[in-house]
């Protein structure tokens, strides 16, 4: 009964902080691996370093056209 | 609602009917003595409620035909990193963070001075009707159409002409947005050390975050705001010190015209540099901060449910009221966009928000329940403009050039309008917060930020905190204010650079020095002509300057309602196309009646052309009027008034070339037995499964 208790307490925050990073342009990391992994193997997985500044310069990308803030 | 409701089910949603019903008659039909806001909030959640389960279940199921086994972009793309399956949850905190801004706080607050129920009957039904139907229905298109853009939409729904005068309102709307914001942040922090100290203190905040997460932990995004947001608590509390010491107090206080030149340098600067080193930073910190605040004032609210001392209704119905000119139809209609309807979120709705989602059938989730939270937000900025007393109100909210500067004459002049308030009152309140004067601080922003500290000292920190939270409401609207500024200015010089590069196409290149300075330069003037505009108008800018982004804001969303009217004809449901016709149709009447009585009415606090003829007149004959003090301003004055005349026109010409484009494709899709909408995979499969 704890046990369920804990694994969904530590679910729940771990979309919280999903949902935080998500807010400001960086889906989740493992996601990404797990699918370089699975549909593109023996192919170069970005270092999280490297994922981080690729989706910061995305989100600001100019070219893309995005926006954001309601008005 | 093809789903059978089970007996709890029916009992359940009646309860919540009959206990929104009498919210609603309370907050409605109560006159002479102070509602309550809880009756407001729990009216406003009821109706929210109620159109979430009922006429979102309604229009997703039986006017979209939402397929739940219909694979979506996330998957069929699905790369991991534009393309990614996201929990429902989570992407509804990425949308609602997308679209919620200055937009639901500050129209709700203007609206306020026709009291608070016409502001509130349109925030409910506007979202319900409009609003939130717009945001689901470009959310649905674009998820059926790979997540593409609303332009690009456009462009391919209903023809290239169509798509190229719809990216010409874009780029107009960007620019009207991006003054009228910065013109809130400079009302706000003009002659205020402490909100100025604090606003100036983000930039090296932002800087050393920015460093910190590139160098020394990169994308270590929790540590870096957890360092942003005590710093900025820090620079908060040692605002005061600087705002008490007059040596340093000299060094932040700053005249409107200074303000405006500081933030178009700045705008430019932060375009130019490169993202991670300030803007990445500090859009962090605001959107946290933002979301943050939105949830604590909503807190607030419940936990001290003060009584609205604002009435139900002013005088100022008749259109006469000192915060903008203009009766009830149209202009409340374009004060409050955001909140009720904003054609900016049908950019965000088809942006990144489609290409995430897991499931068509989630869309109702993310859509419609995203643009109901946003809602609520105006709902509660609403509150927080009522709470005040309304003699303080419309201090805050005159221009001087209706008020004057003295708080005496102020008080009298307020007073003569039926709202009690002595000049002790209007100097006290400025004390409590932390300010020389609150007089004439319009934009919104200083109102909400008044009424939120009376709010939140009220339950966290008692009257002694006060000040303390007026400055951080402040610092939180402009903190995020200026991140769009910069984020908007970076998305402007796009569009100018591939408007100009149709003619010159070295300008297109993004990614040369030369370009990206002319092309920042360039969008900086153009914003900022229109800022530096409203900052030397004697009527406070917002005036002249809000009625302009509401039409322009307006004239987008009902440019959306279009193409969703439009692509519901092709999909051959048009039986059921009145869900977007019926807004679409109240959108255009309000836009093209306020841009046309902004030209052309003879009243010159309304109508722009009126008003130059005026000034016109007067230079003739060698008078000056007041606001201006030489010849030379007053044809300045003449000129902008002819601008923003201008302006109102082509956004009104906007709507009406859109709506026969709209009718004509309409016709057209009419015609044909088939469905011809452009979706991708199984558009074809998708006609005539009902």
């Amino acid at each position: 009964m704890t046990e369920t208790i804990r694994t969904r307490t530590r679910l729940v925050c771990e979309m919280a902080v999903q949902t935080a990073r998500l807010m400001v342009g960086i889906p989740d990391y493992d996601t990404y691996v797990a699918h370089r992994q699975v549909n593109h193997p023996n192919t170069p997985i970005m270092t999280y370093k490297e994922f981080f500044r690729e989706r910061q310069e995305a989100r600001y990308a100019v070219g893309k056209g995005r926006f954001r803030g309601c008005c | 609602m093809g789903d059978k409701m089970t007996l709890q089910a029916k009992i359940m949603w009646s309860a919540v009917v009959v206990l929104g019903a009498i919210s609603f008659a309370v907050v409605a039909l109560t006159r002479g003595e102070p509602v309550n806001a809880a009756w407001l909030v729990v009216a406003a959640v009821c109706i929210y409620f109620i159109s979430y389960r009922f006429y979102a279940l309604f229009i997703t199921g039986k006017v979209f035909g939402v397929d739940p086994k219909r694979i979506t972009p996330a998957y069929r793309h699905n790369d991991g990193l534009d393309y990614v399956p996201t929990n429902r949850f989570v992407l509804f905190g990425h949308h609602f963070a997308a679209i919620a801004g200055a937009g639901p706080l500050v129209g709700p607050v203007l609206a306020a001075q026709m009291g608070y129920l016409p502001g509130t009957l349109w925030i409910l039904a506007g979202v319900v009707f409009a609003g939130a139907v717009q945001d689901m229905t470009v959310l649905f298109l674009s998820t059926r159409r790979d997540g593409k853009s609303l332009g690009d939409m456009i462009r391919s729904e209903m023809g290239p002409v169509a798509g190229g005068i719809a990216g010409i309102g874009i780029l107009l709307i960007c620019i009207i947005v991006l003054a009228v914001l910065a013109l809130v942040v400079v009302s706000a922090l003009k002659g205020s050390p402490w909100g100025t100290f604090t606003v100036f203190c983000t930039i090296p905040i932002a800087l050393i975050m920015g460093v910190y997460s590139r160098f020394i932990r990169p994308g270590r995004i929790g540590e870096m705001s957890l360092i942003g947001a005590v710093l900025l608590l820090a620079a908060l509390v040692y605002g005061r010190t600087v705002s008490e010491t007059p040596a340093l107090a000299a060094w932040f206080n700053f005249s409107g015209e200074t303000l405006a030149l500081v933030i178009i340098g700045y705008g430019f600067v932060a375009s130019v540099l490169p993202v991670w080193l300030l803007l990445a930073p500090r859009d962090y910190l605001s959107t946290f901060l933002k979301v943050g605040t939105i949830l604590l004032l909503t807190i607030g609210v419940i936990i001290v449910h003060p009584d609205l001392q604002m009435p139900a209704l002013t005088r100022f119905i008749d259109g006469t009221g000192p915060v903008w000119a203009g009766s009830i139809f149209p202009f409340l209609f374009i004060t409050i966009a955001c909140g009720s309807v904003s054609g900016w979120h049908a950019l965000i709705a088809s942006g990144t928000t489609p290409k995430m989602i897991e499931n068509e059938s989630q869309i109702r989730f993310i859509g419609y329940g995203g643009m109901l939270m946003e809602s609520l937000v105006a709902i509660m900025a609403m509150i927080a403009a009522s709470v005040i007393h309304p003699g303080v109100y419309f201090a805050m909210n005159s221009a001087a050039g209706v008020i004057g500067t003295d708080p005496g004459h102020a008080a009298q002049v307020i007073t003569s309008w039926g709202f009690a308030v002595t000049p002790d009152m209007l100097t006290q309140v400025a004390h409590d917060v932390g300010e020389t004067s609150i007089m004439s601080r319009t934009g919104g922003a200083p109102t909400l930020a008044v009424g939120m500290a009376s709010i939140l000292s009220g339950f966290l920190g008692g009257s002694a905190l006060t000040g303390i939270w007026y400055h951080f409401a402040i610092l939180f609207e402009a903190l995020f204010i200026l991140t769009t500024v910069d984020a908007g200015t970076r998305v402007c010089r796009f569009m100018i650079q591939d408007l100009i590069g149709n003619v010159i196409p070295a300008f297109k290149a993004t990614e040369s020095w030369a370009n990206n300075i002319v092309g920042s330069a360039l969008a900086c003037c153009l914003w900022g002509y229109f800022l530096y505009q409203g900052v030397i108008d004697p009527l406070g800018g917002i005036w002249t300057m809000w009625p302009l982004f509401g039409t322009a804001n307006q004239m987008l969303a009902a440019i959306a309602l279009i193409l969703c009217t439009v692509v519901l004809f092709k999909m051959k449901r048009e039986r059921l196309a009145w869900v977007t016709i019926v807004p679409t149709v109240w959108l255009v009447l309000c836009t093209v009646t306020a841009g046309v009585e902004k030209v052309f009415s003879p009243e010159p606090a309304v109508g722009f052309i009126a008003h130059a003829m005026r000034f016109g007149d007067a230079a003739a004959a060698g008078r000056i009027l007041a606001p201006a003090k030489t010849l030379h301003e007053m044809s300045r004055i003449i000129f902008n008034d002819y601008l923003d005349a201008g302006l109102a026109g082509l956004f009104a010409t906007i709507v009406v070339t859109m709506v026969i484009y709209g009718i004509l494709d309409a016709r057209k899709a009419l015609g044909n037995s088939k469905n011809t909408t452009a979706e991708i995979a199984g558009a074809m499969a998708g006609a005539g499964d009902d």
